[in-house]
């Protein structure tokens, strides 16, 4: 019986326990054409590319750099043309002085010693400030970025030095060199970020980094830790200040506005009395000139008159009325010194 | 027989061939050493070059701005304060050949470059206070209300500035250019990265802070209690003032009123005294006697002239 070649190949691998040479022999097509596809599908892989939206393609003909090519598929050179794709259009951030660990919503940050390192500086008073802060740039100049200057950004990955980073650290430090502790702090963040900003850019251009900054915002700015309770005691002091102060003057607003409605109010009691009085003597008076007017008409008659009158009034009303004789002398001896009776009188 | 011949002929074609072409990257430059010795100028433009294949060597050196970071270092300044310096420098190999001959690579001239601007950076520091070190421009810095009065110490150097940071990197550039540029380097700037207070000194600039805050917090306190105590002061004033002249136009008021009551009186009792004694008399009889008055009468009396006669 004849026993296909594969067969008698295979059971040998079994029994013998080795692969049985290779024969081309009859496979010559089969093997021409899958090696053929292999190349081809190589070659295609090295020529094809694509470049997104936010990047350029930027192509070098065995080491040289030939062309820039915008977003979309693309042709090149296989093997002799490679292409390095750079974002242009994206914005990229690097972070001094802390570290973004997780970002969202409610992003995590951490310190670690290199970031303490890179946030420590001096002020222009040669005091000590804590420095946090970010630069937001973007390439401007592709063949610059990947040409000019070697271990130019790092990007998120901070543990490489880089060109770039250096420059940041000694443009803020030499800005914030020139404020005062107090500035840095507090109403001279404005003008540091611009600053630091223009300083950077002059040396991005200078070094031949194909980098445009855009802006450089300052994040946390402290006073160094073991400051940091002074500080906070200047801030309780002007708070303390500014209570003792308003203190006084509510006591004063409470105080003085009642006083000036109290003295408004003796003076119209003064006033009320003033009236009073006057009138009282006017009607007084106005009384007797009416008597007195009449009275000039019949002098003698008038006076009798109100003088007997009034004793009808008056004698009555007396508890006890005693007339004594004016020739009789040593009344006191008849004198009854008892309390007088209340007696009803008809 | 011959196709071998044929063979080797081919193998040592393609070495050769191998051998003789070479490129260089966007960012290298070149330099073609025959038997060791250099040949020829520099090859700057990159792509692709050919050579003599074996017997010439081709050196590759980095066209692109390199770094250099300083050893950080405790330099002491002109007026005695210890500091660290870390300084960085972005150069490159201008000269390639000049680079080959007198320091061969990049580590070597690492290393030169260590001794020759950390040297350099040690002299401009060494020769100048710290301030010029900090600061770059001499602006007064703007007074903060808190602080007014308060003694600052070091900040007040308005003016005084002769160098500032730009002037002495430019310095340290300066002396360190013309030095490489015998190696074929060719700086491009010199920075300080960093400049920090040793530690023992940091601890007194600390405790200066500190101090110094101290001093503000209690002018503002005291400054409080100082204004409180005006206040209240003008608070005591303004009240005994109203007061006083209201207690002074009330007297005048009444004082006025009875000084006219009286006129009135005067004026109109005045023109029958007598009367206005009678009829006031005639009054005061009336509310005088009550149950309990005891009367005594003199029969003389005008009242009880009918008691003894009848006419």
């Amino acid at each position: 019986m004849d026993i296909p070649d594969w067969q008698q190949r295979a059971r040998s691998v079994i029994d013998v326990g080795r692969m049985p040479s290779f024969s081309l022999q009859g496979h010559e097509r089969l093997v021409t054409g899958v090696a053929g596809a292999l190349l081809a599908l190589v070659v295609l892989y090295s020529t094809y590319y694509q470049v997104n939206a936010d990047e350029v393609g930027v192509v070098q003909r065995f080491g040289r750099y030939v062309r820039t090519t915008e977003p979309g598929p693309h042709l090149k050179l296989p093997f002799a043309e490679t292409v390095t794709l750079v974002p242009v259009q994206r914005q990229l951030k690097t972070e001094f002085g802390f570290r973004t660990t997780a970002a969202g919503i409610q992003s995590e940050f951490e310190q670690t010693d290199e970031t303490r390192a890179e946030s420590l500086m001096l002020t222009g008073d040669l005091n000590v400030a804590v420095v946090e802060w970010i630069v937001q740039y973007k390439v401007k100049d592709p063949y610059k970025y990947l040409f000019k200057v070697r271990n130019l950004d790092s990007g998120q990955q901070r543990s490489a030095p880089s060109t770039f980073g250096d420059m940041n650290e000694a443009v803020m430090r030499e800005i914030v060199g020139d404020h005062s502790v107090n500035e840095v702090l507090t109403v001279g963040r404005e003008k540091i970020q611009v600053d630091a900003k223009d300083l950077l850019q002059r040396l991005c251009d200078r070094y031949e980094t194909g980098l445009e900054v855009l802006q450089i915002v300052l994040q946390d700015v402290n006073p160094p830790e073991p400051v940091k309770p002074a500080f906070n005691e200047v801030n309780q002091a002007i708070q303390e200040k500014e209570r003792l102060i308003n203190e006084a003057w509510a006591d004063y607003n409470q105080t003085v506005p009642n006083a000036r409605g109290e003295a408004e109010r003796v003076v119209r009691a003064a006033e009320g009395y003033a009236l009073e009085r006057v009138n009282n003597a006017r009607g007084d008076v106005a009384r007797f000139v009416s008597i007195y007017d009449e009275y000039r008409k019949a002098p003698d008659v008038t006076r009798k008159r109100l003088y007997l009158e009034t004793l009808n009034e008056v004698l009555p009303k007396a508890g006890r009325t005693l007339i004594v004789d004016s020739s009789m002398k040593g009344l006191l001896p008849l004198l009854n010194l008892d309390p007088i009776k209340q007696e009803v009188k008809p | 027989m011959r196709r071998s011949w044929l063979a080797v002929a081919v193998t040592i074609g393609l070495v050769a061939l191998w051998s003789s072409v070479y490129t260089i990257a966007e960012t290298e430059q070149a330099i073609i050493t025959q038997f060791g010795e250099p040949v020829g100028e520099p090859h700057t433009d990159p792509g692709l070059h050919v050579k003599l294949p074996f017997i010439q060597t081709v050196y590759a050196f980095d066209k692109r701005w390199l770094e250099w970071s300083g050893d950080p270092n405790q330099i002491p300044t002109r007026d005695k304060k210890y500091i660290w310096v870390d300084t960085y420098t972005r150069w490159r190999i201008k000269d390639p050949l000049l680079f080959y001959q007198r320091v061969t690579d990049e580590r070597s001239a690492q290393s030169r470059l260590d001794d020759i601007v950390d040297g350099e950076t040690r002299n401009v520091i060494a020769n100048n206070d710290l301030i010029e070190v900090v600061r770059s421009t001499d602006r007064a810095f703007p007074e903060i209300e808190e602080n007014a009065d308060v003694d600052m110490g070091v900040a007040d150097v308005a003016g005084r500035i002769t160098m500032g940071r730009d002037k002495i990197t430019r310095a340290i550039l300066d002396k360190s250019r013309g030095i490489v540029s015998e190696f074929g380097i060719e700086l491009v700037d010199v920075q300080i990265r960093r400049v920090n207070y040793v530690a023992e000194v940091q601890q007194k600039v600390f405790d200066r802070m500190i101090s110094e805050r101290r001093r503000i917090a209690e002018r503002s306190r005291s400054e409080g209690n100082g204004k409180a105590a005006e206040i209240r002061g003008q608070k005591e004033r303004e009240l005994k003032g109203i007061q006083s002249e209201a207690y002074r136009k009330a007297q005048e008021i009444m004082g006025k009123a009875d000084g006219e009551a009286t006129r009135i009186y005067a004026e109109a009792y005045g023109r029958d005294p007598a009367l206005y004694q009678f009829l006031k008399t005639m009054e005061t009889y009336r509310k005088t006697f009550t149950r309990d008055t005891t009367l005594i009468l003199s029969s003389d009396g005008e009242f009880f002239r009918f008691l003894k006669h009848s006419q």
